[in-house]
């Protein structure tokens, strides 16, 4: 697996919060999803060698776990709630406009990389509904106008960037190989 | 074997009977003592306790007691100690007894509790019993049955899984019939060390697999099976072959390592359908291994010997037994009697090569033990030779003696009791050099190269018995009669002893026991029908010093 070093300095040391190693599973697999965007293959293999378990015990638990995503996302994830007070202000029209400018649908990634849509459970915000999280960025009263502009905003920074790295290759911080 | 220290007992009232049970006893095991079932399916009492099926609730109460006096209340209406009964149900086979417990298993809210979580087991098992492997020996069907509503009241649209899953090479996974009780995975984890079994997708969509890319392929996984309380595992070999209630139970023993596990043989009409296990918690507890199972295939397997030879030629067992004694009149006699007869064979084996002045060696198969219940030791009886005084000391590999005694000239006539004398280590030149009286089941180079080939028994089609790694005299029992033209070991080695001028009882395991019993010390007590299911064990001081193959076994150490 390929991971910064920085997250397996993280590994190491969540490693050493709890009694038994096994406890440690849930902490790791967050750490690898915050770093490669998903869990990869093989991820259950890396993290029970890490561990002392077998690949079986940590594939039961990434399966329970609907927000554990197996395949790669846009570069941007695009919550929208979809809980009560979210629905009933327009929650569902907000996803329908996201999509729409990103021509994609819900789960996939889209056409451009930029960005992946979801609907999520209660964001925790009711009051200033419908909410969306844009990463770790929590926007409010989103209706289909302002989720509009969110996506301009997406686009023109999604254009500025290809233009920096128009000729030199893009090339990620380094990555140590594991 | 040491006897277990007595355990503390405890005085606990179920259902209104008071019992003594040891300390530590759950309260299924504890009812299971006065007759009571309490209906369970994740539990097992040689597995870990999860208590995940919540079949098996029952209500519990203790003795109530005044704060200040600590004194019992009575009952007025009564007279006896007033019980507190805890209002919700507790699970039985997480509930450990105490002392003045009290236990009610068949209250209204046991029963509903019962027929509730009867309701939701069923509720996404599919109604395949018709075809299913399980009916007739179905947790699922007897307790749908005796603690069910009786009718469903469930409308919507079941789930669907996998139906035929290969978890392994022997192993085929209905996963809509599980009923996730996680026996299997805790079986696989904790018995066999080879954890790949797990639940994924947790929630209304929970399914059993394997991790992929693994199989469960480990010498143990059909016990899976066994324990599997509904159809979910079931043996790829047995599947759909044979409805368990047409099938005769026969108990036996798995002859595949001197560990001697218990088995039952179930067979109808004379073919045999499948092996399992037998509880003997001194021996195999309630496991064998997938090797073993497989032996049954022997009994029709291609090569199977039927008709009596001399010199190549069709013959009757009388002339047969006749003209190997022709062969052994000059001397210079070896007999390779076989730890694979029965302690009775073994002991008119002996009895033949002292009637010959011959001398007597022994196969010796060896192979790595895997710690559980296949020893090093492949032969499952060696020290039955050792007891009736076949052999004095180990086998030797590759019958290393006689093959020197051939070369030598000692030897012009070699009689083999079911033993490939050149899978044993002889070459073609030792066999060519002497006459072969060969007693088998099944044709090999040596039934090849004998003058007289006299037919004989798998251990499914005889009765007899075994001395296993711990010198505990097991039985097994014919399952199925003999092919025609093949005949009991017993009565062939018999007829080849009287012929031979030995004075030995009539070829029957009442009689041969008698004699065996007057002349063998160490099984002077012993009579085949008097035999407990579960084995005798015999002084094993006599035999001590002998350098024993095996290793550490489920419930057998080696002597220092």
């Amino acid at each position: 697996m390929n991971l910064k070093s920085a997250t397996l300095q993280k590994i190491d040391e969540v490693i050493t919060h709890y009694p038994v190693k096994r406890s440690a599973t849930l902490p790791l697999l967050h750490l690898i999803q915050e770093d490669i965007g998903h869990l990869p293959e093989r991820t259950e293999e890396w993290v029970a060698a890490k561990l002392g378990l077998e690949p079986i015990n940590v594939y039961e638990v990434i399966t329970f776990y609907p927000m554990f995503r197996r395949k790669p996302i846009g570069r941007r994830h695009i919550k929208v709630c979809r809980t009560l007070s979210c629905a009933l202000v327009g929650g569902y029209k907000t996803c329908a406009q996201f999509e729409q400018e990103f021509n994609t649908h819900r789960g996939e990634v889209s056409p451009d990389g930029e960005v992946t849509v979801d609907f999520v459970e209660c964001l925790a915000s009711c009051g200033t509904a419908p909410v969306v999280l844009i990463d770790d960025d929590l926007h409010e009263n989103v209706d289909c106008a302002k989720a509009k502009s969110l996506s301009d905003q997406i686009k023109a920074e999604a254009r500025v960037r290809s233009q920096e790295s128009g000729v030199r290759s893009q090339e990620p911080e380094s990555r140590i190989h594991t | 074997m040491i006897a277990p220290t007595k355990p503390d007992l405890v005085t606990v009232n179920i259902d209104g009977k008071e019992i003594a049970v040891p300390k530590g006893t759950n309260v299924i095991e504890a009812a299971r003592l006065v007759g009571v079932d309490v209906p369970h399916y994740c539990y097992h009492p040689k597995l870990t306790i999860v208590g995940n099926c919540r079949m098996c609730l029952i209500e519990m109460g203790m003795p109530a007691v005044d704060p200040a006096t600590k004194t019992p209340i009575l009952d007025p209406a009564t007279g006896k100690p007033k019980i507190n009964w805890i209002p919700r149900p507790q699970i039985g086979c997480g509930t450990n007894v105490s002392p003045g417990l009290h236990i009610r298993t068949q209250s209204p809210l046991v029963k509903d509790c019962r027929e509730g979580v009867m309701e939701f087991l069923l509720i996404n098992h599919p109604l395949d019993c018709p075809i299913c492997d399980q009916a007739g020996e179905c947790k699922l069907q007897e307790q749908a049955t005796g603690y069910g509503r009786g009718y469903s009241r469930f409308v919507e649209q079941k789930n669907v899984k996998p139906k035929r899953t290969q978890l392994g090479p022997r192993v085929t996974l209905d996963d809509e019939r599980c009923i996730l009780c996680s026996r299997c995975i805790r079986f696989t984890k904790e018995i066999v060390k080879d954890d790949v079994l797990g639940f994924i997708d947790r929630g209304s969509h929970s399914t059993l697999t394997c991790y992929p890319g693994k199989q469960l392929a480990n010498n143990y996984s059909l016990n899976t099976v066994d324990i599997c309380p509904v159809g979910a595992l079931t043996s790829t070999d047995f599947r759909f072959k044979m409805r368990v209630w047409f099938l005769k139970q026969t108990n036996s023993i798995d002859t595949e390592s001197s560990v001697g596990a218990n088995t039952v043989v179930w067979s109808r009409e004379g073919t045999i359908y499948r092996i399992t296990p037998r509880q003997n918690d001194g021996v195999n507890d309630t496991w064998m291994a997938d090797s073993g199972r497989e032996r049954y295939k022997q009994v029709r397997a291609a090569g199977r010997l039927t008709t009596v030879k001399v010199n190549g030629n069709d013959s009757s067992p009388q002339i047969a037994v006749n003209a190997a004694l022709h062969f052994c009149k000059d001397g210079g006699v070896a007999v390779v009697g076989s730890g694979r007869s029965s302690v009775e064979e073994q002991w008119v084996t002996k009895k033949l090569a002292d009637a010959l002045k011959a001398t007597t060696h022994l196969v010796s198969r060896v192979g790595p033990g895997d710690g559980l219940l296949v020893s090093a030791d492949r032969n499952p009886n060696v020290r039955g030779a050792l007891v009736t005084g076949l052999i004095a000391t180990l086998p030797t590999a590759k019958l290393a003696s006689l093959a020197a005694a051939i070369d030598a000239g000692q030897i012009k006539t070699v009689v083999s009791v079911g033993e490939d004398l050149a899978d044993a280590g002889l070459t073609a030149a030792q066999l060519a050099k002497v006459t072969i009286v060969y007693l088998g089941t099944h044709a090999n180079a040596t039934s090849a190269a004998a003058k007289v080939v006299l037919p004989t028994l798998t251990v499914f089609e005889k009765s007899g018995t075994l001395v296993n790694q711990q010198f505990r005299i097991q039985k097994f029992t014919k399952a199925v009669p003999a092919p025609a033209g093949a005949t009991d070991d017993l009565v062939v080695l018999a007829k080849l002893a009287t012929a031979a001028g030995a004075t030995v009882p009539a070829a029957e395991l009442a009689a041969v026991w008698k004699a065996i019993a007057t002349e063998v010390p160490a099984l002077s007590t012993i009579t085949y029908a008097n035999l407990p299911e579960t084995g005798l064990l015999l002084d094993a001081t006599p035999w001590a010093a002998l350098p024993f193959v095996e290793g550490e076994s489920l419930h057998f150490k080696p002597a220092k």
